[in-house]
């Protein structure tokens, strides 16, 4: 091993090992942190800032010259009694309900299911793998093209199972029905998520466990609610946990796919804030908006957290 | 089956229930498989193919598709043909013979570029801060630590659009709007925090026993970084920056937001394919391809790793 590090010490570059030589592990340490925060100040933490301050304004990027006046909490005040944000947080919980249900139950499922090791598991989880890896803004552009009624893919689908025409209902065109596009295309996409997740947690389960509950001859049932459901409870709450934070900041794909439409009915919080924002170019009002949904889930999430610590604990 | 009905471990279930299994799982497959399989058979359709009603599996394959992708070509009147000379190249030829004729490249390769300039520019710096910072709450006590490491995880949880807000008006300011070394930038800032998360779960997987023994004989703590830990980490490294360049090329908020053409890259681009009366189908479905064949070599070297980067590392198997 001595000749290895003279060799490698032979081998540092001079100036290098001169000048960083005698560093201390301190200054080290310090070193090699300050580039990623430094970074992370300034294009995270000061443009938060200046959206704060900005909250407080009635600025509007599109008039850089106009007078720039403090309205105090006048915008968080119009923003909490404006039915339209209402709205569209209201869309928003209906969408990250929903998808984070289906992705639950099928993602779970699934695992369940690959868990038994059937041959060929490892190729097809592979293959159901693959949505999730997709760009949400290029998934949610051409899913446009497969649920266009009568030339899409899906229509024909689900004309071919049930019989229905398939020009007979439309999913992104139709108010009832364009809420369940952007959850079913979700649930498309993410559902390998949770299932890569739970199978982890099915694999981290210990096989004793399942032959001391086989030795007192507990029923699958039993064995699914008394040792399965708990031991992958905190990987379930993990998956739930990042899911809803995506979710809830979605933009991309339901951009792409309805733009918030037909009308307002898939119009979700971010994309609230992109037409405040970059539309009618309220900027004052949307970095208001934008602070309140950063707090919401910057809040939650770390409620959750000690939520999820705790589980973890038991 | 004859598979005798005594004694099944749990661990090995019994090769009915793996029957039942794996025709459920291949069934959930193959269908979640369709949408993608269409896209790319989508691609080598002719635009009339690719909206005929009702939909068509059998059709005779074209590139037509690809080729629109990659020129921009208008129409003109069968005179104004007739007095051309004939078509130098089969893709001329193709073109000719839909009445139009090809006015240039299009847009797809530069945006193409872009994608893979900002990608690998912004990965690469991700990785190399994210490395020494990990290497750093790996090994040494930084004090607050912890909140450090929140603060840098908490980042993620904005909304991209309201971070874009400050962005748009920082860049302006700058000059960095729709500029490649801008969007280098933020997107090296969003990935750091995940290659700090990542990348201190493969440092703290080093034993630390390696670089102790190394400073034992002679080395300083900064030839033990780069002599010892470095080549240990190379695994992690790499997965690493294949989560970084896989968020940086499937971006869209921040690119639709704050680039307009000189630095935009393939995402913002690709809705906007336009053909003769709306999107040109077979050719978004051919700049869907190529822009995801990338990412299914990639899916396919990163499955060990996958879980812990799609995790941020709090699953680890």
């Amino acid at each position: 091993m001595s000749t290895l590090a003279e060799r490698a010490v032979a081998r540092t570059p001079r100036r290098l090992a001169l000048r960083f030589g005698g560093m201390s592990d301190k200054a080290i340490a310090w070193l090699f942190i300050t580039p990623s925060v430094l970074l992370l100040l300034a294009i995270n933490i000061f443009p938060l800032l200046w959206t704060i301050q900005l909250s407080f304004t009635n600025y509007r990027a599109n008039r850089p010259n106009a007078v720039l006046r403090y309205v105090g909490l006048d915008n968080y005040r119009d923003i909490l009694t404006d039915p339209e944000v209402w709205h569209a947080m209201q869309t928003t919980a209906h969408f990250v309900l929903w998808s984070i249900a289906l992705e639950l139950v099928l993602g779970f499922g699934l695992a369940l299911l690959i868990n038994r090791r059937f041959r060929g598991h490892s190729f097809w989880t592979t293959v159901i793998l693959l949505p999730m890896m997709l760009s949400p803004a290029v998934v949610g552009n051409f899913w446009t093209f497969l649920l266009q009624p009568q030339i899409g893919l899906f229509n024909s689908g689900i004309a071919l199972v049930t019989g229905v025409d398939p020009s007979s209902f439309q999913m992104i065109g139709d108010v009832r029905l364009a809420p369940w596009a952007i959850i079913m295309v979700d649930t498309w996409m993410w559902t390998p998520y949770v299932m890569l997740i739970c199978l982890a947690g099915l694999r981290s389960i210990p096989d004793y466990i399942y032959e001391a509950a086989e030795v007192d001859r507990a029923s699958a049932l039993r064995q699914f609610w008394s040792i399965t459901l708990p031991m992958v409870m905190p990987f379930l709450m993990l998956a739930i946990l990042f899911r809803a934070i995506e979710n809830f900041k979605m933009f991309d794909m339901v951009n792409l796919l309805t733009s918030g439409g037909p009308g307002s009915t898939t119009e979700v919080a971010s994309i609230t804030l992109k037409r405040e924002a970059f539309e009618k170019w309220r900027t004052g009002y949307s970095s208001a908006l934008a602070i309140i949904l950063f707090v919401t889930v910057f809040g939650a999430a770390n409620i959750y957290v000690k939520a999820l610590n705790r589980v973890k604990q038991r | 089956m004859n598979t005798p009905v005594t004694a099944h471990s749990v661990a090995e279930p019994s090769s009915r229930s793996k029957l039942i299994a794996s025709v459920l799982v291949v069934t959930y497959a193959v269908i979640t498989i369709l949408p993608l399989l269409w896209i790319f058979l989508t691609g080598f359709k002719t635009p009339p193919d690719s909206i005929a009603y009702p939909p068509r599996i059998l059709f005779e394959p074209s590139v037509e598709g690809y080729v629109n992708l990659f020129t921009t070509r208008s129409r003109q009147t069968p005179e104004f043909l007739a007095s051309l000379p004939p078509p130098q190249t089969w893709y001329e030829r193709l073109v000719r013979s839909r009445n139009m004729v090809i006015g240039g490249p299009s847009k797809v390769v530069p945006r193409f570029l872009n994608s893979m300039i900002i990608g690998f520019g912004s990965t690469f710096l991700a990785v190399c801060f994210g490395t020494i910072a990990a290497y750093a709450f790996s090994r040494f006590r930084v004090p607050l630590a912890d909140d450090l490491l929140f603060f840098i995880l908490s980042t993620r949880m904005m909304p991209p659009i309201a971070v874009a807000i400050p962005i748009y008006l920082m860049f302006r300011h700058l000059g960095l709007s729709d500029t490649k070394l801008g969007m280098i930038l933020l997107y090296t800032a969003v990935n750091v925090s995940l290659a700090v998360w990542l990348l201190k779960g493969f440092m703290d997987e080093i034993p630390r026993e390696y670089e102790e023994a190394a400073m034992v004989d002679g080395y300083t703590r900064l030839q033990a970084f780069f002599k010892v830990v470095l080549p240990q980490a190379t695994t992690g490294i790499a997965a690493t920056a294949i989560f970084c360049l896989i968020f940086a090329w499937n971006e869209y908020a921040f690119a639709v937001l704050l680039t307009s053409g000189e630095a935009q890259t393939m995402p913002p681009f690709i809705p906007f394919i336009i053909g003769e009366g709306g999107q040109d189908w077979p050719a978004v479905a051919a700049a869907t391809t190529i822009f995801f064949i990338p990412i299914l070599c990639f899916t396919i070297l990163l499955r060990r790793h996958l879980l812990r980067g799609i995790t941020f590392g709090a699953v680890r198997k």
